[in-house]
């Protein structure tokens, strides 16, 4: 069959490509302008190559912040992915307490971000505080204003608290799906819990456990909110995440130049793991792991 | 190995059951005798995998005992009980090879490992995936999924027994063929116990030794294939065994004298006076079309199934089939039936009443 060919059809892709324009194109490549140029203020603008670029991957600063950023996705993630899926095992699998136990689950994920902020900010200080006054009761040093340590528990424990229902509710999902059939077999071959959950569960729950860690992953590297509201990046610079630092140099100190070639990398770093995890993930796929 | 006696037992889902109706296993005492091969056939929901589910002890029975040899493992764990069991649908243990999914219920009981190897090597070649057995389970076909899981039921020498659930309902029926033979023969070669459950009348008659009959909660009839032929206990075996199923005609009975809407037949035995709901069941390889003799009937049509035919017709309002040989004509003006006298069943309220040899 020849194909019709009929230019007119452009024209149906005009307004997506203007929305995109609008909303994507444009900014980002605003983003690239300032990157690669050097101003003096006045609106008057001279080219800078990629000395920005070259400042930015010799910045300590960036380099601790995305030392930071790393480790915090990465202990949220070693928390929240067991945590979630030891919740999702321990539930009721039916009946009243199934529907109430999801429901009281799903309450943190509802909350606005600012909100789960203030209601941290508030919850660990020391004078007000239920958390704080509590700790510091019971004779437990804990300031998150003052000790980095405890400010990056309170930013770990905040995030536990808002995210884990996130990873048990998608391991939930995984489990009810599991035919009754699998657990019978498992106990007529004399399984042990530990084998149905190697060789069952886990298995049958692969799927959805890839999207909860790409999910959590994701939101995680670009968090700003909470540990702005709870911390504002400190003590000192001990919790500010690539994100803070990014708008503190770009809104803060109106370095633009610098700031644009920050989110451009910030950006590449995202896609680069992104890639990675999504190749493991097909990888394992293929394989039938 | 074991023989299986069943004392008493019923099962109610409900956790009072109140009335007959709430059991889903009406009140049973058995004997599954040791070695031997039987068939639980029913239609779907008459209580056979309940009854399945309480002997592997999955389920716990809501009365009675059960008896593995004498020993009561009403309450014991499967595992305990040391039996197989294949499910309607695949289960295989996805991330692992076919040969550790062969090997996983041997190795869970710590069995040697030199004797695994060998003992999966045999499986795999009686199931006929021996090629396929470093392959990962995952991305096989469902017939190869419920080999796999056939070969994990058949693993083990030493269980009491082999419990098998509709096991070849997702399988190709030529496959299910070759290996339901598989299965006989391996029952002459190890003589286990082995229950199979079907709701397929030609799977239950062509694997069992002994055919249990379920209904509606109940075992209605155990006996050999040609018992279950010949002299069905009840009504519904009649309906269920056999194609087209046997008919059942309600009837007058007294002494050696059946009495259709007025017309009268001679039985081969007799009878002293019924109460109840009476009925005659008779086979449709049992009755003949004729001309001049017998009961008139109305002939709706004729269906040839190529072995034989089928004549769909019509006594005094109730539909009752005949079985005709394959080159025998079929006329217009034959519109009456006949039946064979010795194998003319009397049904009192659904059960078969044995009359008296005259």
């Amino acid at each position: 069959m020849e194909k019709t060919v009929n230019q007119k059809a452009w024209f149906l892709v005009l307004p997506v490509l203007l929305l995109v324009a609008f909303s994507a194109v444009i900014p980002l490549m605003t983003v690239v302008n300032y990157s690669v140029q050097d101003t003096f203020g006045n609106n008057q603008f001279f080219w800078a190559g990629l000395e920005w670029f070259e400042d930015m991957l010799h910045s300590d600063r960036m380099w601790d912040a995305l030392a930071r950023q790393l480790m915090f996705s990465a202990i949220i993630l070693m928390i929240q992915i067991p945590l979630g899926i030891f919740v999702a095992l321990n539930m009721p699998k039916s009946g009243f307490w199934s529907s109430f136990c999801l429901v009281m689950m799903s309450l943190p994920l509802l909350i606005p971000w600012n909100v789960v902020g203030t209601i941290w900010q508030i919850f660990g200080r020391v004078d007000i505080g239920l958390l704080g006054y509590t700790l510091d009761a019971l004779g437990i040093s804990y300031n998150y204003t003052q000790n980095s340590f405890a400010a990056w528990a309170t930013v770990i424990v905040m995030d536990v608290w808002h995210w884990t229902s996130l990873v048990a509710l998608l391991a939930f999902a995984g489990l009810k799906s599991i035919p009754d059939a699998y657990y019978q077999a498992a106990k007529i071959d004399q399984a042990s819990r530990w084998a149905i959950f190697r060789y069952i569960e886990l298995p049958k729950m692969m799927g959805v456990l890839m999207i909860a860690i790409l999910l959590r992953f994701m939101d995680s590297f670009m968090i700003y909110t909470e540990p702005f509201v709870v911390t504002g990046g400190g003590p000192g610079n001990s919790t500010t995440l690539l994100s803070i630092d990014l708008v503190k140099m770009a809104l803060g100190q109106f370095d633009l130049g610098p700031a644009a070639a920050f989110s451009i990398m910030y950006y590449l770093v995202i896609l680069l793991i992104s890639w990675v995890f999504y190749t493991v993930m097909t990888n394992l796929d293929k394989k039938g792991g | 190995m074991a023989k299986i006696t069943l004392d008493n037992l019923a099962h109610s889902y409900y956790p009072n059951p109140k009335s007959e109706d709430d059991f889903a296993l009406k009140e049973l005492n058995h004997d599954w005798a040791d070695g031997e091969a039987y068939a639980l056939l029913g239609s779907s929901g008459c209580g056979k995998s309940t009854l399945l589910n309480i002997i592997s002890g999955l389920l716990q029975p809501s009365q009675g005992r059960i008896l593995f040899d004498g020993h009561d493992v009403t309450h014991a764990t499967t595992s305990d009980r040391n039996i197989a069991q294949v499910f309607q649908f695949p289960v295989v243990y996805d991330t692992m090879t076919v040969r550790d999914n062969l090997a996983f219920p041997l190795k869970n009981r710590g069995a040697d490992p030199k004797y695994i190897a060998e003992r999966v090597q045999q499986i795999g070649q009686m199931i006929g995936m021996e090629a396929e057995l470093d392959n990962r389970a995952r991305g096989l076909t469902a017939d190869a999924k419920q080999k796999i899981s056939l070969g994990r039921g058949m693993v083990r020498e030493d269980v009491n027994a082999l419990l098998f659930d509709e096991p070849l309902t997702v399988i190709d029926p030529h496959m299910k063929w070759e290996l339901r033979t598989q299965l006989k023969s391996l029952h002459h070669q190890f003589g286990h116990t082995m229950i199979y459950v079907t709701h397929d009348q030609t799977e239950a008659l062509t694997f069992a030794d002994k055919v249990v009959v379920m209904y509606d909660g109940r075992v209605v009839q155990i006996g050999t294939p040609q018992e279950l032929f010949e002299r069905p206990e009840h009504t519904f075996v009649g309906y269920f065994i056999g194609s087209p199923g046997m008919n059942v005609i309600p009837a007058k009975v007294s002494g050696k004298m059946a009495n259709v809407h007025g017309a009268s037949l001679t039985l081969d035995r007799g009878y002293t006076a019924l109460d109840g709901k009476v009925e005659i069941g008779v086979r449709p390889e049992f009755v003949s079309l004729t001309k001049g003799e017998g009961l008139p009937v109305n002939v709706r049509r004729v269906e040839d199934v190529g072995r034989h035919k089928i004549v769909r017709a019509d006594l005094f309002g109730n539909e009752i089939n005949i079985v005709a040989g394959e080159d025998q004509s079929i006329s217009p003006d034959m519109n009456r039936v006949v039946f064979d006298p010795k194998h003319v069943n009397v049904y009192v309220n659904d059960w078969l009443k044995v009359g008296e040899a005259a």
